[in-house]
């Protein structure tokens, strides 16, 4: 008795009873797809927001202006004197001149204060969008943010300095508002102020779950200021460090630089914060790959099911062929042969089912679902369809030998 | 001459203590080569239980039993397996081929099990169905015969191995009159051809057709009349292949 043989009579076994077969089978495959396809999304999330973070630009520091905390608590309660002070100070452009100070702060490789305004109403020629976001800053705003211009120029110091209008827009604005026209050095307004088109920024692409990176409108500081958000506190400053390296010193440093300035240390807490994007980053691929063990784990308890069915079903065909499994061991079918018979069976099952859950997997990953492009995880193939075989083996394995434990008489005597 | 069968006081006893059954209660049976014994008795007679010992789907509860010159009581699982494969061709009342697989896929089984080459198995497959008159019903399954195909097909599975014993349970009890003359037919060939049969039944007509008829009462055997010589031909071999 060969195993070929053993394989033969269980390839047989299976075909004589094709729709249970292909019942059992589909258990497995919705298990083994879905565990491919969940982590497939799992990781293709975890990947497109890794993407859109080192999009914000690498080596930066964002720095905030924090209203609540230490200061907005002494702020509910203005009548007990003695503290230091009663209210956040606001981040300024003195403070984003005092973090571009080579001597205190070297690590620091550029400074760019940052106004924004949101949903602007921009026009051209009867044309009109609005603008998700007109940001007002420096030029090295365009190198520390990563946003590289396509088409046209950045705006200069000299720009800056005189605070003229002109703006450099992203690709979403320019469509909106030009469509097929080029839009560098044509005049748009917004909210009703003529600005000029000198660039338009690189295509940085929508991504599942953000805003849209493409709709926004980059001008010098004081032309925003002036125009559209009066010349009140600033929304941020981008810092940018000499290299990836550089981001813990230069975070050290813009700390005690701005500590100084708004006279934080002691009881008082601070009244800004820092976001350095490489703990951002650390963060949320914690998160993600959380999210992704999730997934995994609701797919494994469907893999699990999937088993038992096998047991479940196997059971039922050992007890419908125990007259069957009489007659092959009257007429000289070791018990081993038995067991091998229901072993295999089983285990085709669940091989066929996992073999046809990761085909199934890997076409379905080419589609998005719910805005996310799933990369399917080449570990997650082999762990499914391993595990997968090995359910087939272990839930088959009870119903086999119960059947290769029946005796002869009893099972011919079965009705 | 080596026996094929030797039972010697077997007895059988099923559970234990007030609600013991004795099935049997000392047979000793020794059979020959060449011949075809019918055992005969009403049910609970213990002519199954003897039948199965004899076929080594069971061992006696005491006493000795040799097949062949082998004693079974002293082979475990895995040796009865190979002994039932090797040496014992049975034939079931109901038949029992294995259904959705063709007459020559049930009868190239016990050749499967033995391990025999897949071309080697096919070539004795087809001679025995050959030899029961199925040639023309190879590629059949059993749904697709009749009852009276149905056991030569069972026939040609258990003579396929060449075993040293034919055991047929009740073989054409569940046969209509014509067929039950063709396996009988097909049983006294064999006889005459020098096989060893052993055939448990009830029915006198059946019985008549061996050389040699053993009764069992009780689990007992009450009459043990010889109708032929062992070396004999069957006492009714002209009128079936008349």
């Amino acid at each position: 008795m060969s195993a070929v043989e053993i394989v033969r009579f269980a390839f047989r076994g299976l075909a004589a009873n094709k729709m249970r077969s292909a019942l059992t089978t589909l258990g497995i495959l919705i298990g083994v797809a879905a565990v491919i396809l969940l982590v497939a999304v799992g990781e293709g999330s975890s990947q497109s927001i890794q993407r859109n973070i080192q999009q914000l630009g690498a080596n930066t520091l964002t720095v905030s202006s924090s209203t609540g905390g230490g200061g907005g608590f002494r702020m509910a309660r203005p009548q007990q004197d003695g503290g230091p002070r009663t209210q956040a100070r606001p981040l300024t452009v003195d403070d984003a001149r005092a973090l571009a100070d080579r001597t205190a702060a070297p690590h620091v490789s550029s400074v760019s204060p940052v106004v924004s305004a949101t949903s602007q109403a921009a026009s051209y020629e009867g044309a009109s969008h609005a603008v998700q976001q007109v940001v007002g800053t420096y030029p090295s705003y365009f190198e520390a943010s990563n946003k590289p211009v396509a088409k046209g120029t950045y705006f200069f110091n000299d720009d800056v300095l005189a605070a003229r209008k002109v703006v450099v827009i992203g690709q979403t604005v320019a469509e909106n508002l030009f469509g097929a026209l080029d839009p560098v050095g044509r005049q748009i307004t917004i909210t009703g102020v003529p600005f000029t088109v000198v660039g338009v920024l690189k295509e940085a692409g929508a991504t599942g779950g953000f805003q849209d990176a493409d709709d926004v409108a980059i001008a010098p500081l004081p032309s925003v200021q002036q125009s559209l958000t009066g010349f009140g506190p600033l929304d941020q400053i981008l810092v940018k460090a000499g290299s990836a390296d550089d981001v813990a010193a230069a975070q050290a440093e813009v700390t005690s630089v701005l500590d100084q300035r708004h006279g934080v240390g002691g009881a008082v807490a601070a009244d800004y914060q820092i976001l350095n994007q490489a703990t951002l980053q650390e963060t949320v691929s914690a998160a993600t790959s959380t999210f992704t063990v999730l997934l995994a784990a609701v797919a494994a308890i469907s893999l699990l099911v999937g088993g038992i069915g096998i047991t479940n079903i196997m059971l039922v065909t050992v007890t419908e062929r125990t007259r069957e499994i009489g007659i092959r061991k009257a007429i000289g079918a070791p018990r081993g042969a038995i067991l091998g018979q229901f072993l295999v069976e089983a285990t085709l099952l669940s091989l066929i089912g996992g073999l046809l859950g990761v085909a199934i997997a890997v076409t379905g990953a080419q589609f998005t679902i719910a805005g996310i492009t799933p990369v399917v995880v080449p570990s997650s193939v082999v762990l499914a369809l391993g595990v997968s075989v090995a359910i087939g083996l272990f839930f088959g394995s009870y119903p086999a030998n119960r059947a290769a434990k029946l005796r002869p008489i009893e099972a011919l005597r079965f009705e | 001459m080596s026996l094929v069968l030797d039972v010697r006081d077997a007895t059988k006893v099923y559970g234990a203590g007030e609600t013991a059954v004795h099935a049997l209660r000392g047979v000793s049976l020794q059979v020959e080569p060449g011949d075809y014994v019918a055992i005969m008795g009403a049910s609970g007679s213990g002519k199954s239980t003897l039948m199965n010992i004899i076929g080594c789907l069971d061992v006696p509860s005491a006493g000795e039993f040799h097949l062949d010159g082998v004693d079974v009581g002293a082979l475990d699982d895995r040796r009865q397996a190979v002994l039932r494969n090797r040496k014992i061709g049975f034939v079931f009342q109901s038949f029992n081929l294995i259904p959705r697989m063709t007459a020559v896929m049930n009868v190239e089984l016990p050749l499967a099990y033995g391990g025999v080459r897949p071309a080697e198995r096919r070539r004795r497959a087809l001679a025995a169905l050959e030899l029961v008159g199925l040639a023309d019903r190879v590629n059949h399954q059993p749904n697709e015969l009749s009852g009276g195909q149905q056991q030569r097909v069972a026939i040609a599975r258990a003579l396929v191995n060449s075993p040293a014993l034919l055991l047929a349970d009740e073989p054409t009890g569940a046969l209509d009159s014509t067929s039950t003359l063709d396996v009988l037919g097909i049983f006294d060939r064999l006889s005459a051809a020098g096989r060893t049969i052993v055939v448990i039944t009830h029915e006198a007509d059946v019985a008549e057709h061996a050389k040699r008829v053993v009764r069992l009462r009780d689990g007992r055997i009450i009459e043990d009349t010889r109708l032929a010589p062992v070396d004999g031909l069957p006492p009714r071999l002209k009128e079936v292949t008349a």
